[in-house]
């Protein structure tokens, strides 16, 4: 039995799970950092399938102020038929802690989307042609950067939804608001990374080769400029949580028959904290503090992971045991060959594998 | 008498490192045991990955945080007063020892010297940080130092920055850094590999007059045998973190014992090698070659890059005329800076020609087009320097050697090129299973292999090769040369290849030019300009150029002497 589990250790490359963005830092994580990112996507998970499930979750809808009983009553203590007490206007906390997290996941997604493929074309495009179009476009973007975004996005919402907030006007007035403060941020970062790799000896070998412009930021800038954009990801999702609470704590929010929002429960709640209602801003508070939180720690730990200089690793031990591992060389010995045969030379290679066993103690019980 | 009482500045007992790495534990440095008597320079040599540097560095405790050492480094003063195991001591006792019992000088010395202090403050400040001086009596002393490493003027240029020095100069102020203490022991990790040859010559004298003067012992690491021979007392080999071989230097040029550096002394160039191939080649080429249209033609060739607002432009090639015919290889040599990979880039049209006549294949690269261009591409390869970074990391070897075959429309997409990607790999002798693999998964050498496969691939009549072996270890580099001179025989491009290496353009080149400063000094068959070369210049290049011989380095070494004097 151990030889056969044993055995796929020898495969040439890890599976494809193993490779995909997140799960390949997990599995590379150690100590501190993977506490860090394990803590952040447990948040996250539990955020994602709070507001898929929310319907199922929720005990009441997030503008139900009645049921077959009879109407629910303003400020009511959390008690066995609303576990979490009920609102000022009425409403239960619970259920709107819970659709909650729709709005936030769905102004997140919205705005990330809008953003990102606008930033990063923009970014690619200005930083491989350069010139007056590039100027042109870092001026502009210094100059979003040069605004408050919250400003900013009240204008957007304005303009937008020109004060109508209905659920698909405010999540859109919301976003786009979002989105025209994110931009510049990919815009940039897409942006330094093409400058940085237009340089690279590979784009000018496909330059020799007579490659067209549009292939060679395609096939050989994008793709290797998009390494950070993960990371900007989750940051950028955990501000547009912030903003779109912003916007509805000052009133530009969604009204509270459209969908519920956190934002707009904490304006409502202000005037309770002083008279002792401590349920109704704790928890729409709660959820927006945890869910950045978990966002940032994803971030965070993911960004430390891909830097190897931050990056912390399992120590060998004070044995000083491991294998010697060839680093440029040849492998197989670059002179064990006679010359200018490759028999010898490259044949007897065994595969090199970045991962050939995460744990260095695991074959041996 | 005295000199035999004093202990080992050094010694390296059964040294053993290792790395805390994303795939497990990596054993660097194993079982090295090594020792160097005062005034004595030994030379640890090796291939990237040898082990050699993380052995050095362990004599100054400059291990990185992941590296686990044990073993014994015993270090002693330079009266041998005390001695310390450097694995042990506490970081504020190894923080007394560096600088006064032992000290390093780098690689790199233009990123080794901080860029906002004056480069007297920096001197001062090792001297300021191991003892009660004033900062005049500090002053004093760099100025001293910066004298007696050959800084002309030290009393003005040590309030200089690092940047008003040549790159040689900062080498100097880098060992005056080493030196100021007056260490027992000087740890030079590639000292020179970062300098041009000429320059590489006045530091290996420096460092003679170190050790001679001062009584300096030197760990000197390198992969440049030339260099070994040219400084070393004694010699330790290393391999895949082992010492193989050790010995006296003169011992180990004539008599090695060990069959890896037999091997590795077989594989470094020299000059002279490839002057009978190349007149074998000249005789064989039919009559009427010399008649027939050439390749490229460069007629009073300009390169001017354009210069900031207001400010002339910086001319990197100044009136350089020359031809190469087909299936000839022209061989441009040159120090860095003296325009020779700027004219393989206004060939391949990456830099734009400025004034002159610069015809490749038949096309005028005045008033460059890249649509007027596209169709002469196909005709022209470019190897390019670092094997590491000319291949996009997210493709396959198989995909990138495709790559031209896709561009041109000789195949629909790297699929169905496969074919003739594999026969390409072959040709490289590449097994063509590592057309699967990607390019972070090949070593240097096999990188550089496909590099060649992927600049052949269209089958072009010029191959353009930008220093194509700089970047890799003397035995790679040989294996290189060779693979390139066989294909150059099968597909019978003509090539044009640069290099710094006048070793290296020897064994390939029909014709060598040689530049400098962005002007054409000489040009001839290897015969004319390595036999009998007409400028100062090229005397100067040559006679710098250290061989892997000690008796006859220290010959050749006499010989700069005196051309240095006269010129």
């Amino acid at each position: 039995m151990t030889i056969l589990t044993t055995e796929p250790t020898t495969a040439p490359k890890a599976p494809l799970w193993t490779r995909l963005p997140v799960v390949h830092q997990l599995r590379q994580s150690v100590g501190l950092q993977r506490g860090m990112l394990v803590v952040g996507l447990a948040i996250t998970g539990i955020f994602i399938l709070t507001a898929i499930l929310a319907p199922l979750l929720s005990p009441y809808g997030f503008s139900q102020l009645r049921d077959d009983s009879g109407a629910f009553g303003a400020q009511q203590p959390p008690s066995g038929d609303h576990l979490l007490g009920t609102t000022v206007g009425g409403y239960d906390v619970l259920s709107r802690v819970i659709w909650g997290s729709q709005t936030a996941i769905t102004v997140m997604i919205v705005a990330v989307v809008l953003s990102i493929f606008a930033g990063v074309a923009l970014g690619l495009v200005s930083g491989y042609f350069g010139g007056w179009l590039d100027r042109i476009l870092v001026v502009v973007s210094d100059a979003v950067y040069a605004f408050p975004a919250l400003l900013l996005a009240i204008v957007m919402g304005i303009v937008i939804s020109g004060g109508r907030s209905d659920l698909f006007g405010g999540i859109l007035a919301a976003s786009i608001s979002i989105t025209v403060v994110f931009i510049p941020q990919y815009f940039r970062v897409i942006r330094a990374e093409t400058v940085r790799i237009k340089a690279e000896a590979y784009v000018e070998s496909a330059r020799v080769i007579g490659a067209s412009n549009g292939r060679i930021m395609f096939r050989h800038v994008l793709r290797n400029a998009t390494r950070t954009l993960p990371l900007i990801f989750t940051l950028n999702a955990s501000e547009a949580l912030l903003t779109l609470a912003g916007l509805g704590f000052i009133g530009f929010g969604i009204e509270p028959s459209s969908a519920a929002e956190w934002g707009y429960d904490l304006n409502k709640s202000l005037s309770d904290v002083t008279s002792g209602i401590w349920w109704t801003s704790l928890f729409p508070g709660l959820a927006i503090v945890l869910v950045v939180l978990g966002i940032t720690l994803v971030g965070e730990s993911l960004n430390d992971l891909a830097d190897p200089r931050l990056r912390s690793r399992r120590a060998p031990g004070k044995s000083a045991a491991g294998v010697y591992a060839e680093t440029s060389v040849v492998p197989g010995g670059t002179l064990a060959a006679g010359p200018g045969g490759i028999d010898g030379l490259e044949a007897d290679v065994p595969t090199y594998d970045p991962h050939p066993n995460d744990d260095p103690f695991e074959a041996k019980s | 008498m005295t000199a035999q009482s004093l202990p080992d500045v050094v010694r390296i007992d059964n040294l053993n490192v290792t790395f805390a790495t994303d795939g497990g534990a990596v054993k660097a440095v194993d079982g090295v045991t090594l020792s160097v008597a005062p005034g004595e320079v030994l030379a640890i040599v090796g291939e990237s990955g040898s082990g050699k540097t993380v052995t050095a560095k362990t004599i100054l405790g400059l291990l990185p945080e992941t590296a686990i050492a044990n073993g014994a480094v015993i270090l002693s003063s330079k009266d041998g007063s005390s001695s310390n195991d450097i694995l042990t001591v506490s970081k504020q006792k190894l923080r007394q020892l560096r600088g006064t019992d032992v000290s390093m000088v780098f690689q790199e010395p233009s990123t080794a010297l901080n860029p906002v202090y004056t480069v007297g403050w920096q001197i001062a400040e090792g001297i300021r940080a191991h003892g009660e001086f004033s900062r005049k009596e500090a002053r004093a002393k760099a100025i001293e130092i910066l004298g007696r490493v050959g800084i002309p003027d030290p009393e003005s240029r040590v309030d200089y920055y690092p940047h008003q020095f040549s790159g040689g100069q900062k080498q100097r102020v880098v060992i005056a850094m080493a030196l100021v203490l007056d260490p027992g022991l000087i740890v030079a990790d590639e000292p020179t590999t970062a300098l041009d040859v000429t320059v590489q010559a006045e530091i290996l004298d420096l460092l003679r007059r170190c050790r001679n003067e001062f009584g300096t012992a030197i760990v000197l690491i390198t992969h440049n045998m030339g260099v070994v021979a040219d400084l070393a007392d004694r010699v330790a080999v290393m391999y895949e973190g082992k010492v193989v071989e050790e010995a006296p230097a003169q011992q180990l040029f004539s008599d090695p014992q060990h069959d890896y550096t037999k091997r590795l002394l077989g594989s470094v160039p020299h000059v002279g090698q490839g002057t009978t191939r190349a007149t074998a080649r000249a005789l064989a080429r039919e009559p009427g070659w010399a008649t027939e249209a050439p390749v490229v033609v460069a007629d009073n060739l300009k390169i001017q890059y354009p210069g900031r607002l207001g400010k002339p432009g910086f001319t990197a090639v100044d009136g350089v005329s020359f031809i190469i015919r087909s299936g000839e290889v022209l061989g441009l040599v040159g120090e860095s800076g003296s325009g020779k990979t700027t004219i393989g880039r206004a060939m391949a049209g990456l830099t734009r020609v400025t004034g002159g006549s610069l015809t490749v294949l038949g096309h005028e690269m005045i008033g460059f087009k890249e649509r007027a261009f596209k169709k002469v591409r196909s005709d022209i390869g470019f190897v390019f320097q670092d094997p590491a970074s000319s291949f996009n990391p997210l493709l396959t070897i198989a995909e990138c050697v495709a790559e031209p075959l896709v561009v041109h429309g000789r195949a629909a997409n790297p699929g169905a090129a496969r074919k003739r990607v594999n026969e390409l790999l072959e040709a490289v002798q590449l097994p063509r299973a590592y057309g699967d693999r990607y390019p972070h998964e090949l070593s240097g050498g096999q990188r550089q292999r496909a590099s060649l496969a992927r600049g052949l691939a269209l089958e072009p009549t010029l191959l353009i090769a930008d220093e194509p072996t700089s970047a890799l270890d003397v035995s790679v580099q040989a294996k290189v040369l060779e693979l390139f001179a066989e294909l150059q025989k099968e597909f019978g491009f003509a090539a044009l290849f640069i290099s710094h290496d006048l070793a290296v353009v020897d064994i390939l080149a029909d014709r060598i030019a040689v530049l400098y400063k962005g002007k054409l000094v000489e040009e001839g068959t290897g015969a004319e300009v390595l036999g009998a070369p007409k400028d100062a210049y090229t005397r100067r290049l040559l006679a710098s150029l250290p061989v892997p011989d000690p008796a006859a380095q220290a010959l050749r070494r006499d010989e700069l002497r005196i051309l240095r004097a006269a010129g």
